[in-house]
Protein backbone atom coordinates (compact mmCIF):
# COMPACT_ATOMS: atom_id res chain seq x y z
CA UNK A 1 0.00 0.00 0.00
CA UNK A 2 2.79 2.52 0.54
CA UNK A 3 4.86 1.56 -2.44
CA UNK A 4 1.87 2.18 -4.05
CA UNK A 5 1.28 5.42 -2.42
CA UNK A 6 4.77 6.42 -3.10
CA UNK A 7 4.74 5.78 -6.85
CA UNK A 8 1.38 8.04 -6.83
CA UNK A 9 3.83 10.81 -5.04
CA UNK A 10 6.66 10.37 -7.53
CA UNK A 11 4.09 10.16 -10.63
CA UNK A 12 2.31 13.65 -8.83
CA UNK A 13 5.70 15.18 -8.44
CA UNK A 14 6.45 14.53 -12.13
CA UNK A 15 3.64 16.15 -13.59
CA UNK A 16 4.05 18.72 -11.11
CA UNK A 17 7.76 19.22 -12.64
CA UNK A 18 6.16 19.39 -16.08
CA UNK A 19 7.76 16.07 -17.17
CA UNK A 20 6.16 14.18 -19.28
CA UNK A 21 4.79 10.65 -18.90
CA UNK A 22 5.98 7.80 -21.22
CA UNK A 23 4.22 4.80 -21.89
CA UNK A 24 6.90 2.52 -19.72
CA UNK A 25 6.67 4.72 -16.78
CA UNK A 26 4.37 4.44 -14.18
CA UNK A 27 0.81 5.58 -13.63
CA UNK A 28 -2.05 5.37 -11.39
CA UNK A 29 -4.67 2.95 -13.09
CA UNK A 30 -7.08 5.98 -13.21
CA UNK A 31 -5.11 8.28 -14.92
CA UNK A 32 -4.40 5.45 -17.81
CA UNK A 33 -7.74 4.75 -18.04
CA UNK A 34 -8.82 8.57 -18.64
CA UNK A 35 -6.39 8.68 -21.40
CA UNK A 36 -7.79 5.89 -23.33
CA UNK A 37 -11.25 7.55 -23.04
CA UNK A 38 -10.16 10.90 -24.02
CA UNK A 39 -8.02 9.60 -27.04
CA UNK A 40 -9.72 6.65 -28.23
CA UNK A 41 -12.48 9.43 -28.54
CA UNK A 42 -10.68 11.85 -30.08
CA UNK A 43 -9.66 9.24 -33.00
CA UNK A 44 -13.33 7.87 -33.38
CA UNK A 45 -14.03 12.29 -33.77
CA UNK A 46 -11.60 11.95 -36.43
CA UNK A 47 -12.75 9.27 -38.39
CA UNK A 48 -16.52 10.13 -37.46
CA UNK A 49 -15.84 13.29 -38.31
CA UNK A 50 -15.21 12.16 -41.88
CA UNK A 51 -18.25 11.14 -42.70
CA UNK A 52 -20.11 14.71 -42.72
CA UNK A 53 -17.69 15.99 -44.84
CA UNK A 54 -16.80 12.95 -47.52
CA UNK A 55 -20.48 14.19 -48.07
CA UNK A 56 -19.66 16.97 -49.74
CA UNK A 57 -16.61 15.63 -51.67
CA UNK A 58 -17.98 14.48 -54.96
CA UNK A 59 -20.86 17.86 -54.81
CA UNK A 60 -17.63 20.23 -53.86
CA UNK A 61 -18.60 23.27 -56.42
CA UNK A 62 -14.58 23.19 -58.05
CA UNK A 63 -12.25 21.62 -58.62
CA UNK A 64 -9.66 23.82 -56.22
CA UNK A 65 -12.94 23.12 -53.64
CA UNK A 66 -12.63 19.13 -54.15
CA UNK A 67 -9.19 18.36 -54.26
CA UNK A 68 -8.87 20.99 -50.80
CA UNK A 69 -11.76 18.91 -49.50
CA UNK A 70 -10.10 15.73 -50.34
CA UNK A 71 -6.60 16.51 -48.58
CA UNK A 72 -8.65 17.59 -45.57
CA UNK A 73 -10.45 14.64 -45.09
CA UNK A 74 -7.53 12.24 -45.98
CA UNK A 75 -5.69 14.80 -42.75
CA UNK A 76 -8.29 13.62 -40.57
CA UNK A 77 -7.78 10.02 -41.21
CA UNK A 78 -4.38 10.49 -40.58
CA UNK A 79 -4.96 11.98 -37.46
CA UNK A 80 -7.22 8.85 -36.63
CA UNK A 81 -4.49 6.43 -36.78
CA UNK A 82 -1.90 8.71 -34.95
CA UNK A 83 -4.49 8.99 -32.22
CA UNK A 84 -5.23 4.66 -32.06
CA UNK A 85 -1.65 4.61 -31.91
CA UNK A 86 -1.40 6.73 -29.40
CA UNK A 87 -4.32 4.62 -27.39
CA UNK A 88 -1.96 1.72 -28.70
CA UNK A 89 0.69 2.72 -26.22
CA UNK A 90 -1.22 2.10 -22.84
CA UNK A 91 -1.94 -1.13 -23.53
CA UNK A 92 -5.08 -1.11 -25.77
CA UNK A 93 -5.14 -2.55 -29.52
CA UNK A 94 -6.64 -0.36 -32.63
CA UNK A 95 -9.25 -3.59 -32.94
CA UNK A 96 -10.51 -3.01 -29.62
CA UNK A 97 -10.71 0.25 -29.24
CA UNK A 98 -12.61 0.20 -32.76
CA UNK A 99 -14.90 -2.41 -31.60
CA UNK A 100 -16.08 -0.25 -28.96
CA UNK A 101 -16.54 2.30 -31.43
CA UNK A 102 -18.87 -0.12 -33.67
CA UNK A 103 -20.85 -1.70 -30.66
CA UNK A 104 -21.87 2.17 -29.63
CA UNK A 105 -19.95 1.84 -26.27
CA UNK A 106 -17.30 4.40 -27.12
CA UNK A 107 -18.57 7.64 -27.41
CA UNK A 108 -17.11 10.39 -30.29
CA UNK A 109 -17.69 14.10 -30.47
CA UNK A 110 -21.62 14.59 -30.88
CA UNK A 111 -21.04 17.65 -33.45
CA UNK A 112 -20.48 14.90 -36.07
CA UNK A 113 -24.19 13.55 -35.52
CA UNK A 114 -25.32 16.77 -36.89
CA UNK A 115 -26.10 16.69 -41.24
CA UNK A 116 -23.97 18.96 -43.89
CA UNK A 117 -27.07 20.23 -45.47
CA UNK A 118 -24.98 22.50 -47.60
CA UNK A 119 -21.68 23.55 -49.07
CA UNK A 120 -21.56 26.39 -46.42
CA UNK A 121 -21.85 23.20 -43.76
CA UNK A 122 -17.98 22.37 -44.88
CA UNK A 123 -17.10 25.73 -44.39
CA UNK A 124 -18.68 26.31 -41.05
CA UNK A 125 -17.09 22.67 -39.63
CA UNK A 126 -13.62 24.20 -41.04
CA UNK A 127 -14.40 27.52 -39.40
CA UNK A 128 -16.32 26.63 -36.26
CA UNK A 129 -15.86 23.05 -35.44
CA UNK A 130 -11.61 22.75 -36.15
CA UNK A 131 -11.62 26.00 -34.58
CA UNK A 132 -12.88 24.72 -31.08
CA UNK A 133 -11.31 21.69 -31.83
CA UNK A 134 -7.91 23.76 -32.09
CA UNK A 135 -8.60 25.67 -28.94
CA UNK A 136 -8.57 22.12 -27.26
CA UNK A 137 -5.62 20.83 -29.07
CA UNK A 138 -3.50 23.78 -28.95
CA UNK A 139 -4.08 23.11 -24.80
CA UNK A 140 -3.41 19.14 -25.20
CA UNK A 141 0.51 19.84 -27.30
CA UNK A 142 1.18 20.36 -23.65
CA UNK A 143 -0.79 17.87 -22.35
CA UNK A 144 1.15 15.02 -19.31
CA UNK A 145 1.34 12.14 -21.54
CA UNK A 146 4.05 12.10 -23.66
CA UNK A 147 2.68 10.92 -26.94
CA UNK A 148 -0.47 12.12 -26.97
CA UNK A 149 1.50 15.49 -26.59
CA UNK A 150 3.60 14.63 -29.45
CA UNK A 151 0.30 13.34 -31.88
CA UNK A 152 -0.96 16.90 -30.66
CA UNK A 153 1.40 18.55 -31.90
CA UNK A 154 1.39 17.50 -35.57
CA UNK A 155 -2.62 17.57 -35.51
CA UNK A 156 -2.54 21.14 -34.67
CA UNK A 157 -0.23 22.31 -37.72
CA UNK A 158 -3.27 20.78 -39.68
CA UNK A 159 -6.49 21.77 -37.87
CA UNK A 160 -5.48 25.43 -38.12
CA UNK A 161 -4.91 25.10 -41.16
CA UNK A 162 -8.20 23.19 -41.87
CA UNK A 163 -9.98 26.36 -39.90
CA UNK A 164 -8.26 29.21 -42.42
CA UNK A 165 -9.65 27.09 -45.06
CA UNK A 166 -13.07 26.61 -43.36
CA UNK A 167 -13.12 29.81 -43.07
CA UNK A 168 -12.51 31.31 -46.49
CA UNK A 169 -14.70 29.26 -48.02
CA UNK A 170 -17.50 31.46 -45.79
CA UNK A 171 -15.93 34.50 -46.70
CA UNK A 172 -16.06 33.81 -50.41
CA UNK A 173 -19.74 32.66 -50.08
CA UNK A 174 -20.67 35.99 -47.44
CA UNK A 175 -19.49 38.25 -50.29
CA UNK A 176 -20.80 35.79 -52.92
CA UNK A 177 -24.62 36.04 -54.71
CA UNK A 178 -27.53 36.76 -51.89
CA UNK A 179 -28.43 32.68 -52.39
CA UNK A 180 -24.35 32.18 -51.35
CA UNK A 181 -25.02 34.52 -48.56
CA UNK A 182 -27.91 33.35 -47.35
CA UNK A 183 -26.44 29.73 -47.32
CA UNK A 184 -23.32 30.85 -45.16
CA UNK A 185 -25.68 32.52 -42.37
CA UNK A 186 -27.99 29.34 -42.44
CA UNK A 187 -24.76 27.11 -41.76
CA UNK A 188 -23.47 29.17 -39.03
CA UNK A 189 -27.18 29.18 -37.63
CA UNK A 190 -26.79 25.66 -37.52
CA UNK A 191 -23.53 25.36 -36.34
CA UNK A 192 -23.18 27.91 -33.64
CA UNK A 193 -24.82 26.20 -30.80
CA UNK A 194 -23.31 23.04 -31.63
CA UNK A 195 -19.84 24.05 -31.64
CA UNK A 196 -19.94 25.68 -28.36
CA UNK A 197 -21.63 22.39 -26.99
CA UNK A 198 -17.82 20.87 -28.09
CA UNK A 199 -16.38 22.18 -25.31
CA UNK A 200 -18.65 20.03 -23.02
CA UNK A 201 -20.68 20.58 -20.08
CA UNK A 202 -19.71 23.87 -17.78
CA UNK A 203 -17.33 23.44 -15.38
CA UNK A 204 -19.98 22.96 -12.74
CA UNK A 205 -21.47 20.24 -14.07
CA UNK A 206 -17.78 18.73 -15.67
CA UNK A 207 -17.51 15.15 -13.83
CA UNK A 208 -14.18 14.37 -14.67
CA UNK A 209 -12.16 17.87 -14.73
CA UNK A 210 -11.00 18.12 -11.68
CA UNK A 211 -9.05 15.08 -11.63
CA UNK A 212 -7.91 15.23 -15.32
CA UNK A 213 -6.57 19.32 -14.10
CA UNK A 214 -4.48 17.61 -11.14
CA UNK A 215 -2.93 15.18 -13.86
CA UNK A 216 -2.48 18.28 -16.03
CA UNK A 217 -4.33 16.09 -18.83
CA UNK A 218 -6.32 19.15 -19.30
CA UNK A 219 -5.29 22.52 -18.75
CA UNK A 220 -7.66 24.70 -19.16
CA UNK A 221 -11.57 24.51 -17.86
CA UNK A 222 -14.21 24.17 -20.59
CA UNK A 223 -15.96 27.19 -19.63
CA UNK A 224 -12.37 28.84 -20.20
CA UNK A 225 -11.61 27.71 -23.40
CA UNK A 226 -15.22 28.00 -24.89
CA UNK A 227 -14.95 31.75 -23.45
CA UNK A 228 -11.80 31.95 -25.82
CA UNK A 229 -13.69 30.63 -28.38
CA UNK A 230 -16.82 33.07 -28.45
CA UNK A 231 -14.62 36.29 -28.42
CA UNK A 232 -12.18 35.41 -31.15
CA UNK A 233 -15.25 33.73 -33.65
CA UNK A 234 -17.34 36.78 -32.62
CA UNK A 235 -14.86 39.26 -34.31
CA UNK A 236 -14.38 36.89 -37.24
CA UNK A 237 -17.81 36.76 -38.48
CA UNK A 238 -18.08 40.59 -37.69
CA UNK A 239 -14.97 40.98 -40.43
CA UNK A 240 -17.05 38.53 -42.83
CA UNK A 241 -20.55 40.00 -42.36
CA UNK A 242 -22.07 36.95 -40.88
CA UNK A 243 -24.39 37.15 -37.87
CA UNK A 244 -23.88 35.03 -34.70
CA UNK A 245 -27.47 33.64 -34.05
CA UNK A 246 -27.31 34.69 -29.97
CA UNK A 247 -29.38 37.76 -29.50
CA UNK A 248 -27.73 37.71 -26.12
CA UNK A 249 -24.50 38.16 -26.98
CA UNK A 250 -22.72 41.57 -26.03
CA UNK A 251 -19.00 42.85 -25.22
CA UNK A 252 -18.88 43.21 -21.59
CA UNK A 253 -16.34 46.55 -21.08
CA UNK A 254 -15.78 45.28 -17.92
CA UNK A 255 -14.55 41.44 -17.88
CA UNK A 256 -13.45 42.60 -21.78
CA UNK A 257 -15.39 39.31 -23.13
CA UNK A 258 -18.05 39.08 -24.84
CA UNK A 259 -21.33 38.19 -22.41
CA UNK A 260 -23.40 35.59 -24.39
CA UNK A 261 -26.69 33.37 -24.19
CA UNK A 262 -27.58 30.14 -22.88
CA UNK A 263 -26.53 26.49 -23.89
CA UNK A 264 -29.39 24.14 -24.63
CA UNK A 265 -28.17 21.67 -22.80
CA UNK A 266 -31.10 19.33 -22.98
CA UNK A 267 -30.64 19.30 -27.06
CA UNK A 268 -26.88 18.53 -25.42
CA UNK A 269 -27.81 15.75 -23.28
CA UNK A 270 -29.96 14.44 -26.21
CA UNK A 271 -27.30 14.29 -28.85
CA UNK A 272 -24.81 12.72 -26.79
CA UNK A 273 -27.58 10.00 -25.40
CA UNK A 274 -27.82 8.53 -29.27
CA UNK A 275 -30.42 11.12 -30.35
CA UNK A 276 -29.16 13.27 -32.60
CA UNK A 277 -29.73 13.73 -36.16
CA UNK A 278 -27.48 11.45 -37.37
CA UNK A 279 -26.43 9.23 -34.76
CA UNK A 280 -28.03 6.23 -36.12
CA UNK A 281 -26.54 6.77 -39.47
CA UNK A 282 -22.80 7.35 -38.36
CA UNK A 283 -22.79 4.35 -36.24
CA UNK A 284 -24.53 2.19 -39.12
CA UNK A 285 -21.79 3.97 -41.62
CA UNK A 286 -19.29 2.65 -39.90
CA UNK A 287 -19.93 -1.10 -39.04
CA UNK A 288 -21.23 -1.22 -42.75
CA UNK A 289 -17.62 0.02 -43.96
CA UNK A 290 -16.00 -2.43 -40.89
CA UNK A 291 -18.39 -5.47 -42.53
CA UNK A 292 -17.92 -4.71 -46.04
CA UNK A 293 -13.92 -4.98 -45.47
CA UNK A 294 -13.84 -7.78 -43.22
CA UNK A 295 -12.77 -9.85 -46.37
CA UNK A 296 -10.66 -7.47 -47.08
CA UNK A 297 -8.75 -7.43 -44.10
CA UNK A 298 -9.00 -11.54 -44.18
CA UNK A 299 -7.13 -11.79 -47.65
CA UNK A 300 -4.61 -9.27 -46.71
CA UNK A 301 -3.90 -10.94 -43.51
CA UNK A 302 -3.78 -14.58 -45.38
CA UNK A 303 -1.70 -13.41 -47.98
CA UNK A 304 0.91 -11.97 -45.58
CA UNK A 305 0.80 -15.34 -43.68
CA UNK A 306 1.09 -17.28 -46.96
CA UNK A 307 3.92 -15.03 -47.87
CA UNK A 308 6.26 -15.84 -44.30
CA UNK A 309 5.54 -19.69 -45.08
CA UNK A 310 7.04 -19.35 -48.55
CA UNK A 311 10.04 -17.53 -47.42
CA UNK A 312 10.97 -19.78 -43.77
CA UNK A 313 10.43 -22.84 -46.67
CA UNK B 1 -10.48 18.21 -87.48
CA UNK B 2 -8.23 20.95 -87.76
CA UNK B 3 -4.62 19.86 -85.27
CA UNK B 4 -5.63 22.55 -82.40
CA UNK B 5 -9.25 20.54 -82.58
CA UNK B 6 -7.12 17.49 -82.29
CA UNK B 7 -4.84 18.32 -79.50
CA UNK B 8 -8.34 20.09 -77.42
CA UNK B 9 -9.47 16.24 -78.37
CA UNK B 10 -6.68 14.74 -77.71
CA UNK B 11 -6.05 16.33 -73.86
CA UNK B 12 -9.49 16.07 -73.05
CA UNK B 13 -9.61 12.14 -72.87
CA UNK B 14 -6.99 11.47 -70.77
CA UNK B 15 -8.67 14.76 -68.35
CA UNK B 16 -11.64 13.03 -68.43
CA UNK B 17 -10.16 9.87 -67.22
CA UNK B 18 -8.65 10.83 -64.26
CA UNK B 19 -11.81 13.27 -63.15
CA UNK B 20 -13.98 10.28 -63.31
CA UNK B 21 -12.20 7.82 -61.65
CA UNK B 22 -10.87 10.38 -59.22
CA UNK B 23 -14.52 10.86 -58.69
CA UNK B 24 -15.13 7.29 -57.77
CA UNK B 25 -12.44 6.67 -55.66
CA UNK B 26 -13.48 9.72 -54.01
CA UNK B 27 -17.27 8.22 -53.24
CA UNK B 28 -14.66 5.74 -51.08
CA UNK B 29 -13.68 8.27 -48.68
CA UNK B 30 -14.84 7.78 -45.15
CA UNK B 31 -16.14 4.12 -45.90
CA UNK B 32 -13.10 2.02 -46.75
CA UNK B 33 -12.34 -1.44 -45.77
CA UNK B 34 -9.55 -0.19 -43.03
CA UNK B 35 -8.17 3.76 -42.32
CA UNK B 36 -5.17 2.93 -44.22
CA UNK B 37 -6.96 2.15 -47.56
CA UNK B 38 -8.99 5.45 -47.18
CA UNK B 39 -5.69 7.24 -46.76
CA UNK B 40 -4.34 5.41 -49.73
CA UNK B 41 -7.53 5.79 -51.65
CA UNK B 42 -7.49 9.84 -51.35
CA UNK B 43 -4.41 10.15 -51.90
CA UNK B 44 -4.96 8.28 -55.54
CA UNK B 45 -8.20 10.58 -55.95
CA UNK B 46 -6.03 13.91 -55.31
CA UNK B 47 -3.17 12.56 -57.75
CA UNK B 48 -6.10 12.08 -60.44
CA UNK B 49 -7.50 15.08 -59.76
CA UNK B 50 -3.87 17.02 -59.92
CA UNK B 51 -3.29 15.81 -63.39
CA UNK B 52 -6.42 16.17 -64.62
CA UNK B 53 -6.64 20.08 -63.67
CA UNK B 54 -3.34 20.79 -64.94
CA UNK B 55 -4.62 18.51 -68.00
CA UNK B 56 -8.16 20.40 -68.50
CA UNK B 57 -6.54 24.30 -68.01
CA UNK B 58 -4.30 23.62 -70.91
CA UNK B 59 -6.94 22.20 -72.67
CA UNK B 60 -8.59 25.05 -72.02
CA UNK B 61 -5.90 27.17 -72.89
CA UNK B 62 -5.50 25.30 -76.70
CA UNK B 63 -8.96 25.81 -77.40
CA UNK B 64 -8.57 29.24 -77.25
CA UNK B 65 -12.57 30.09 -76.14
CA UNK B 66 -11.68 31.16 -72.32
CA UNK B 67 -12.81 27.81 -70.39
CA UNK B 68 -11.05 27.38 -67.85
CA UNK B 69 -10.66 23.87 -65.43
CA UNK B 70 -14.06 24.17 -63.67
CA UNK B 71 -16.04 25.34 -66.94
CA UNK B 72 -14.41 21.73 -68.76
CA UNK B 73 -15.29 19.67 -65.23
CA UNK B 74 -18.54 21.13 -64.62
CA UNK B 75 -20.59 22.50 -67.29
CA UNK B 76 -20.02 19.99 -70.39
CA UNK B 77 -23.11 17.08 -70.71
CA UNK B 78 -22.31 13.15 -71.17
CA UNK B 79 -22.36 13.06 -74.74
CA UNK B 80 -18.99 16.02 -74.52
CA UNK B 81 -17.13 13.57 -71.79
CA UNK B 82 -14.59 11.24 -73.88
CA UNK B 83 -13.61 9.40 -70.72
CA UNK B 84 -13.27 5.50 -71.36
CA UNK B 85 -16.26 3.58 -69.84
CA UNK B 86 -13.87 1.79 -67.46
CA UNK B 87 -13.65 4.83 -65.38
CA UNK B 88 -17.11 5.38 -64.58
CA UNK B 89 -18.09 1.72 -63.85
CA UNK B 90 -19.22 1.90 -60.24
CA UNK B 91 -17.61 1.15 -57.24
CA UNK B 92 -18.48 -2.37 -56.53
CA UNK B 93 -17.02 -4.20 -53.41
CA UNK B 94 -13.28 -3.63 -52.92
CA UNK B 95 -12.19 -6.36 -55.80
CA UNK B 96 -13.77 -3.99 -57.96
CA UNK B 97 -12.55 -0.90 -57.00
CA UNK B 98 -9.04 -2.55 -57.04
CA UNK B 99 -9.65 -4.26 -60.60
CA UNK B 100 -11.19 -0.87 -61.97
CA UNK B 101 -7.97 1.19 -60.79
CA UNK B 102 -5.57 -1.59 -62.04
CA UNK B 103 -6.40 -1.81 -65.42
CA UNK B 104 -6.53 2.10 -65.60
CA UNK B 105 -2.79 2.34 -63.79
CA UNK B 106 -1.25 -0.55 -66.15
CA UNK B 107 -2.08 1.46 -69.31
CA UNK B 108 -1.49 5.21 -67.55
CA UNK B 109 1.87 4.16 -66.12
CA UNK B 110 3.31 3.66 -69.83
CA UNK B 111 1.31 6.14 -71.36
CA UNK B 112 2.23 9.03 -68.75
CA UNK B 113 6.26 7.60 -69.32
CA UNK B 114 6.01 7.82 -73.39
CA UNK B 115 3.83 11.09 -73.00
CA UNK B 116 6.81 12.91 -71.34
CA UNK B 117 8.48 12.66 -74.95
CA UNK B 118 5.95 14.16 -76.71
CA UNK B 119 6.41 17.06 -79.34
CA UNK B 120 3.73 18.53 -77.53
CA UNK B 121 5.53 20.37 -74.44
CA UNK B 122 3.02 21.20 -71.85
CA UNK B 123 1.43 17.63 -72.24
CA UNK B 124 5.14 16.00 -71.83
CA UNK B 125 5.91 18.51 -68.82
CA UNK B 126 2.39 17.82 -67.09
CA UNK B 127 3.03 13.64 -68.03
CA UNK B 128 6.82 14.19 -66.46
CA UNK B 129 4.43 15.30 -63.18
CA UNK B 130 2.35 12.48 -63.06
CA UNK B 131 4.86 9.35 -64.04
CA UNK B 132 6.00 9.12 -59.97
CA UNK B 133 2.60 9.34 -58.78
CA UNK B 134 1.44 6.93 -61.80
CA UNK B 135 4.27 4.48 -60.33
CA UNK B 136 2.99 4.56 -56.78
CA UNK B 137 -0.36 3.60 -58.17
CA UNK B 138 0.85 0.70 -60.00
CA UNK B 139 2.00 -0.66 -57.16
CA UNK B 140 -0.77 -0.19 -54.66
CA UNK B 141 -3.14 -1.38 -56.82
CA UNK B 142 -1.21 -4.95 -57.70
CA UNK B 143 0.05 -5.20 -54.74
CA UNK B 144 -3.85 -5.50 -53.30
CA UNK B 145 -4.61 -7.64 -56.57
CA UNK B 146 -2.06 -9.90 -55.71
CA UNK B 147 -3.12 -10.33 -51.87
CA UNK B 148 -6.79 -10.90 -53.16
CA UNK B 149 -6.00 -13.71 -55.75
CA UNK B 150 -3.25 -15.28 -53.02
CA UNK B 151 -5.42 -14.51 -50.12
CA UNK B 152 -8.33 -16.22 -49.37
CA UNK B 153 -10.62 -18.39 -51.46
CA UNK B 154 -13.64 -15.39 -50.80
CA UNK B 155 -10.81 -12.65 -51.76
CA UNK B 156 -9.72 -14.94 -54.83
CA UNK B 157 -12.91 -15.54 -56.02
CA UNK B 158 -13.88 -12.00 -55.45
CA UNK B 159 -10.93 -10.53 -57.32
CA UNK B 160 -11.74 -12.97 -60.64
CA UNK B 161 -15.44 -11.94 -60.62
CA UNK B 162 -14.19 -8.27 -60.82
CA UNK B 163 -11.55 -8.90 -63.47
CA UNK B 164 -14.45 -11.04 -65.53
CA UNK B 165 -16.92 -8.25 -65.44
CA UNK B 166 -14.37 -5.15 -66.12
CA UNK B 167 -12.11 -6.65 -68.70
CA UNK B 168 -14.58 -5.77 -71.33
CA UNK B 169 -14.19 -2.29 -70.81
CA UNK B 170 -10.35 -2.60 -70.75
CA UNK B 171 -10.36 -1.86 -74.52
CA UNK B 172 -11.55 1.33 -74.02
CA UNK B 173 -8.35 2.56 -73.22
CA UNK B 174 -7.18 1.42 -76.62
CA UNK B 175 -8.82 2.61 -79.25
CA UNK B 176 -6.87 4.34 -82.08
CA UNK B 177 -9.48 6.80 -83.92
CA UNK B 178 -8.50 9.30 -86.71
CA UNK B 179 -7.49 12.07 -83.60
CA UNK B 180 -5.23 9.19 -82.65
CA UNK B 181 -3.58 8.46 -85.29
CA UNK B 182 -2.53 11.95 -86.58
CA UNK B 183 -0.83 12.65 -82.97
CA UNK B 184 1.05 9.52 -83.77
CA UNK B 185 2.22 10.68 -87.12
CA UNK B 186 3.03 13.60 -85.35
CA UNK B 187 4.57 12.68 -82.43
CA UNK B 188 2.47 14.13 -80.28
CA UNK B 189 0.80 10.79 -79.05
CA UNK B 190 2.21 7.20 -78.29
CA UNK B 191 0.78 4.44 -80.45
CA UNK B 192 -1.39 2.49 -78.38
CA UNK B 193 -0.22 -0.38 -79.83
CA UNK B 194 2.89 -0.27 -77.73
CA UNK B 195 1.10 1.33 -74.49
CA UNK B 196 -0.94 -2.59 -74.95
CA UNK B 197 2.11 -4.59 -75.11
CA UNK B 198 3.75 -2.58 -71.60
CA UNK B 199 -0.01 -2.91 -70.10
CA UNK B 200 -0.29 -6.99 -71.36
CA UNK B 201 3.42 -7.58 -69.46
CA UNK B 202 2.13 -5.64 -66.37
CA UNK B 203 -1.47 -7.64 -66.14
CA UNK B 204 0.27 -11.05 -67.31
CA UNK B 205 2.96 -10.44 -64.36
CA UNK B 206 0.55 -9.47 -61.95
CA UNK B 207 -2.27 -12.24 -62.57
CA UNK B 208 0.74 -14.65 -62.61
CA UNK B 209 1.61 -13.66 -58.78
CA UNK B 210 -1.96 -13.42 -58.14
CA UNK B 211 -3.15 -16.81 -59.44
CA UNK B 212 -5.78 -15.41 -61.08
CA UNK B 213 -6.57 -16.07 -64.97
CA UNK B 214 -6.71 -12.96 -67.33
CA UNK B 215 -10.05 -13.03 -69.17
CA UNK B 216 -10.33 -13.91 -72.96
CA UNK B 217 -10.59 -10.65 -75.16
CA UNK B 218 -13.76 -10.65 -76.18
CA UNK B 219 -16.14 -8.17 -77.16
CA UNK B 220 -15.28 -4.73 -75.80
CA UNK B 221 -17.35 -2.13 -74.59
CA UNK B 222 -16.20 1.30 -76.40
CA UNK B 223 -17.51 4.20 -77.38
CA UNK B 224 -16.16 6.05 -74.20
CA UNK B 225 -13.85 8.38 -76.32
CA UNK B 226 -17.05 9.49 -78.65
CA UNK B 227 -19.18 10.13 -75.81
CA UNK B 228 -21.06 7.20 -76.04
CA UNK B 229 -20.62 5.88 -72.51
CA UNK B 230 -22.59 3.41 -69.91
CA UNK B 231 -25.58 4.88 -68.19
CA UNK B 232 -23.64 5.86 -65.33
CA UNK B 233 -21.41 8.91 -66.36
CA UNK B 234 -24.81 10.72 -66.24
CA UNK B 235 -25.06 10.14 -62.54
CA UNK B 236 -21.79 10.89 -61.54
CA UNK B 237 -22.22 14.44 -63.82
CA UNK B 238 -25.26 14.74 -61.87
CA UNK B 239 -23.93 14.93 -58.79
CA UNK B 240 -20.71 16.60 -59.43
CA UNK B 241 -22.33 19.54 -61.55
CA UNK B 242 -25.20 20.13 -58.87
CA UNK B 243 -23.54 23.06 -57.56
CA UNK B 244 -22.38 24.79 -60.54
CA UNK B 245 -25.31 24.25 -62.66
CA UNK B 246 -27.87 25.55 -59.31
CA UNK B 247 -25.65 28.85 -59.49
CA UNK B 248 -24.53 29.80 -62.44
CA UNK B 249 -21.74 31.87 -62.31
CA UNK B 250 -21.15 32.24 -58.73
CA UNK B 251 -17.66 32.31 -57.51
CA UNK B 252 -17.04 29.95 -54.80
Amino acid sequence: MTDVKNLEELFQSKIDAEQKIEPKDWMPEKYRKTLIRQISQHAHSEVVGMLPEGNWITRAPNLRRKAILLAKVQDEAGHGLYLYSACETLGVSREQTIDDLLSGKAKYSSIFNYPTLSWADIGAIGWLVDGAAIMNQVMLCRTSYGPYARAMVRICKEESFHQRQGYEIMAVLAKGTPEQKEMAQDALNRWWWPSLMMFGPTDANSPHSAESMKWKIKRQSNDELRQTFIDRTVQQAEVIGLSIPDPDLKWNEATQHYDWGTIDWTEFNNVVAGNGPCNKERLVARNKAHDEGAWVREAALAHAAKKAKRKAA
Amino acid sequence: MSQQDALFTYTLRQADDLLILSHRLSEWCGHGPVLEEDIALTNRALDHIGEARNLYTYAGQVEGKGRDEDALAYLRNERQFVNTKLVEQPNGDYAHTIVRSFLFDAYHLPLAEALTKSADAQLAAIAAKAVKEAQYHVKHSSDWLIRFGDGTEESHRRAQEALDNLWTYSGDLFVMDAVHQDFVKAGIAPDLTKIKAAFDATVDRVLAEATLKRPADGFMATGGRQGKHSEHLGFILAEMQYLQRAYPGAEW
